[in-house]
């Protein structure tokens, strides 16, 4: 029994952080409407600021003064990326919102390994707290007692301060309507900065309380992310008192899904989670969110398909790329097998993300399963590398209609939150079963048969699958179920009135874009030998998500442009530095900030201002979609 | 009783939420190529009635039948497979496609056609989208973007939208809202001459008197969630009750409406 107690207290205390970082994310969102993605980033960089300052000022004023000029610091810091980078996108679509930050994430942990260097670095004691406390011969540090005094005492405060200043009103305020606020002569600009600083700091605090309990390490914000995603999307986005229940839950969950389910007790989190989403898709003190903002409204010119003369210089391209294997060497041809299945793997996000409007944080699972679908398939049934191709696929298909099922409930940062949070389980069962997926080693020797070997019969195996993928593709979108797609995300009030069932089109979307990334996985299984749980890491899915608004987030053919230009790009840029996360994440943040329609979006506006430069300069369009972003 | 089917019979529908009666044993039919407006004050209840009719809304007790088939409670999509077109207070259309997929679409879901995978939705019912544009007059914008459309014509749009099913029942919430007085006119003008030609009913909601008095054979008036009044534009207008709560009385209100009718 005391065991229980304890293994209860060791949950309560670990939910104090979380709902620090979670309480963050929940005003920032509330007033500023930004689901801010670099939250994790703000949490680990409160740990490191907070290592340093403690190590250097000892005593007990050193370590406590420490850990909140830490959380004031890294506050500090998310000023100046409020003022310098969101102030510039408040009215971007939120997929640019939450890449931006996302982006800013990457660069955080490059900086931090610069920084910091690689290793894990362990933490002070707590000074007063450095004990254990014994409890019917069961040991608690006296550490976690002050954690689960200290939520509560959060709590209290930040009810205080909303409920009782000035400023806490305002913020209230702007949480129901910030236009009414605004027109009511409040300055906003400095109402979203110390909202966000607000914000930060608790992030950071969290952060930096760590470090008595765990190692500072450079993934922590990733982790810490997931977590926290799933802490709002139970407790509902918005809610401070949520995200106290929900992070009390989760924590609970997982100090006692590890006594169920040892090995992958992140099963038991899940679960609750979609229970949660069937009964109250806005999670348990959430409010239904008004429709989200649409992520197109940046183009003009309808979809339409190619027309015969670049159907015939589509096939001239095809054609020059199938003679690669005539010029290249070994090296060219492996790099342009890897750039034919990212072109596959692009173009499946494609179509989830600009067709069906679902912008997928985390579609690297379904790649990573076609992949794990492929090895599990050849090293222990020994089958055929035909039927590996053809069959692994299925297991990504599979993970689809499952989390699919879920995912398409909700729309928008809802929507972004819960597949990054599903890649992120997949990930972990990939990288905890150890005796099915082999773990971190993976598996490996996936070798292609003897007719696919050479790297130029795997070169052309790529590019043929490419093609056909992306033919099939585009057939799709312009096929009534494709237009029925468009429907949906367009207006899901119409399309529900003219009998479309909008729910059951994108659940079968997500499928077929789950399936494709699985093919793509299956390839890639094969071009590497190997299959790792970082093939269906977030890093992955980011790629993804940069290759597609790269070419153009609202073009029809902008993700085969884009994966060819990002993957050519970044496989040279891994062979230049060491720094790639730190150069990618500067590479995002420019596009979403300066270059929003990618290159075929820029291309085809400009050609479309050439063919209309004679009739009217701004498209009554272009000022409706603005106007609706707002 | 005449020869002409009932085509909408609504008895007895209630909903409340928590104390609030929004609306209160509300009874009512409607007839094939029968215009039916329904008018009240703010708060009286109109969309929440029209939103249990549509579908949106789920009723606390009340049937609603559409030419003797049950609607209660079924989701909109299944209302609009049983020939319920509608059209919305601020217009809802896909602004990403052209004027003629936009109609396209909805008729290649009337078709059932939704889940084909392959063929070209741009040969679907090309025609037939033409045809419809046509009737509405947005025949010549077929292939703009309907993004760039003014809103007079998205609305003009919409109908067309709506007629693609063959309804035999129309339902539109405040069809004139945001429009200019003439575009109200020319919008009305034509919904009525439609829902003649193919004997289609209508029921419509309105703010502005004109409208409903030159279109509306039957008005229906709502007001705290119950019907105070039911009848021909005359005996609305000349009902004391209705006066008092709704339309005020006024000499020159009647002056005008009296002019109206003879022009």
């Amino acid at each position: 029994m005391a065991f229980y107690v304890v293994q209860f207290l060791t949950g309560l205390a670990s939910a104090a952080s979380l709902f620090l970082v979670a309480s963050g994310l929940s005003i920032i969102f509330g007033v500023t409407r930004i689901v801010n993605f670099a939250h994790g980033a703000f949490y680990m960089l409160g740990a490191y600021v907070a290592f340093t300052l403690t190590e250097r000022f000892s005593g007990a004023f050193g370590f406590w003064g420490g850990i909140v000029v830490a959380a004031l610091v890294v506050a500090a810091i998310g000023v100046l990326v409020e003022m310098v980078l969101l102030r510039r996108i408040y009215h971007s679509p939120e997929l640019f919102q939450l890449l931006a930050t996302f982006g800013l994430t990457l660069m955080v942990e490059d900086l931090v390994v610069l920084i910091w260097g690689p290793d894990d670095l362990v933490g002070r004691r707590a000074p007063g707290f450095k004990g254990a406390i014994d409890f019917f011969g069961q040991n608690i540090p006296s550490y976690d007692l002050f954690l689960i005094v200290l939520g509560p005492v959060v709590l209290g405060v930040l009810w205080l301060l909303f409920q009782r200043t000035r400023w806490g009103v305002l913020v209230r305020a702007a949480t129901q309507d910030r236009d009414m606020v605004a027109a009511l002569g409040v300055n906003q600009k400095w109402l979203f900065t110390s909202v966000f600083a607000l914000g930060v700091f608790l992030a950071a605090l969290g952060g930096a309380l760590q470090i008595p309990r765990d190692a500072v390490n450079h993934a922590m914000d990733l982790r810490v992310i997931v977590e926290v995603f799933v802490v709002v999307v139970i407790g509902g986005l918005g809610s401070i008192i949520g995200a106290f229940v929900a992070a009390v839950l989760v924590s609970e969950l997982n100090a006692f899904g590890i006594l169920i389910f040892p090995k992958i007790s992140i099963i038991l989190v899940f679960l609750v989670m979609a229970v949660v989403l069937i009964v109250r898709p806005w999670g348990l003190f959430g409010k239904p969110e008004a429709p989200a903002r649409r992520t197109p409204g940046l183009t003009v010119n309808p979809w339409r398909p190619l027309t015969t003369n670049e159907r015939l210089a589509a096939i001239a391209v095809l054609v020059v790329a199938a003679a690669l294997p005539f010029v290249g060497g070994n090296y060219l041809l492996t790099v342009g097998s890897e750039i034919a299945i990212f072109v596959i793997f692009a173009v499946s996000l494609h179509f989830l993300m600009s067709v069906g409007g679902l912008a997928s944080f985390g579609h690297a699972a379904y790649f990573g399963l076609g992949a794990y679908g492929v090895a599990l398939l050849a090293k222990m049934a020994g089958l055929p590398m035909i039927a590996c191709l053809l069959l692994g696929p299925l297991l990504g298909l599979l993970g689809a209609a499952v989390f699919g099922f879920f995912a398409v409930q909700l729309s928008g940062v809802y929507f972004a939150m819960l597949t990054l949070a599903f890649a992120q389980i997949v990930w972990s069962i990939a990288f905890q079963w150890v005796s099915v997926t082999g773990g971190d080693n993976g598996i490996l020797g996936v070798w292609p048969e003897k007719w696919a070997a050479s790297p130029s019969h795997f070169y052309w195996l790529s590019l043929g699958v490419a093609a056909l993928a992306v033919v099939i593709l585009r057939i799709i979108v312009f096929s009534p179920f494709g237009f029925a797609l468009r429907a949906t995300r367009d207006s899901p009030l119409r399309s529900e009135a003219v009998g479309i069932n909008g729910k059951r089109i994108q659940w079968t979307a997500f499928v077929i874009a789950g399936t494709v990334a699985g093919l793509a996985g299956a390839l890639f299984a094969y071009l590497k030998g190997s299959v790792f749980p970082d093939n269906m890491g977030i890093s992955l899915s980011v790629d993804a998500l940069v290759m597609v608004l790269l070419g153009g987030v609202e073009t029809v053919s902008g993700a085969v442009v884009g994966a060819i230009v990002y993957k050519a790009l970044n496989i040279w840029l891994v062979s230049q530095t060491d720094l790639s996360k730190l150069v990618l994440g500067g590479f995002v943040v420019l596009i979403v900030v300066a270059f929003p329609k990618g290159i075929v979006g820029t291309l085809e506006a400009f050609m479309h201002r050439r063919r209309k430069s004679s009739s009217s300069a701004s498209s009554p369009l272009l000022t409706s979609r603005i106007e609706s972003a707002e | 009783m005449s020869m002409v089917p009932t085509l909408l019979s609504v008895e007895g529908l209630t909903k409340s939420y928590g104390g609030v009666h929004a609306v209160r044993g509300v009874s009512f039919e409607l007839r094939a190529g029968e215009i039916l407006a329904l008018i009240g004050p703010n708060g009286a209840g109109k969309s929440t009635c029209f939103d249990m009719l549509n579908g949106q809304n789920i009723p606390d007790s009340g049937r609603i039948r559409v030419l003797g088939a049950e609607t209660t409670g079924k989701k909109p999509r299944v209302i609009w497979r049983m020939g319920v077109g509608r059209t919305f207070q601020i217009a809802a259309t896909f602004p990403t496609m052209t004027v003629r997929e936009n109609v396209q679409v909805a008729l290649v879901s009337h078709g059932g056609q939704l889940c084909n995978l392959w063929a070209s939705t741009a040969r679907q019912a090309r025609d037939e989208a033409g045809r419809l544009l046509d009737l509405v007059g947005m025949g010549a914008y077929a292939e703009r973007p309907c993004g760039e459309l003014a809103y007079g014509d998205v609305k003009r749009l919409e109908l067309a939208i709506a007629l693609a099913n063959q309804p035999k029942l129309l339902l539109m919430d405040e069809p004139t809202a945001g429009m200019a007085p003439r575009e109200r006119v020319e919008l009305m003008r034509l919904t009525a001459r439609i829902a003649r030609e193919q004997s289609i009913g209508v029921l419509f909601t309105e703010h502005d008197m004109d409208v409903v008095f030159e279109h509306a054979d039957r008005i229906l008036v709502l007001n705290r969630g119950t019907l105070i009044a039911e009848g021909s534009p005359e005996e609305v207008r000349g009902n004391a009750q209705v006066r008092a709560i709704y339309l005020g009385e006024g000499l020159l209100y009647d002056a005008r409406h009296r002019e109206g009718a003879s022009a």
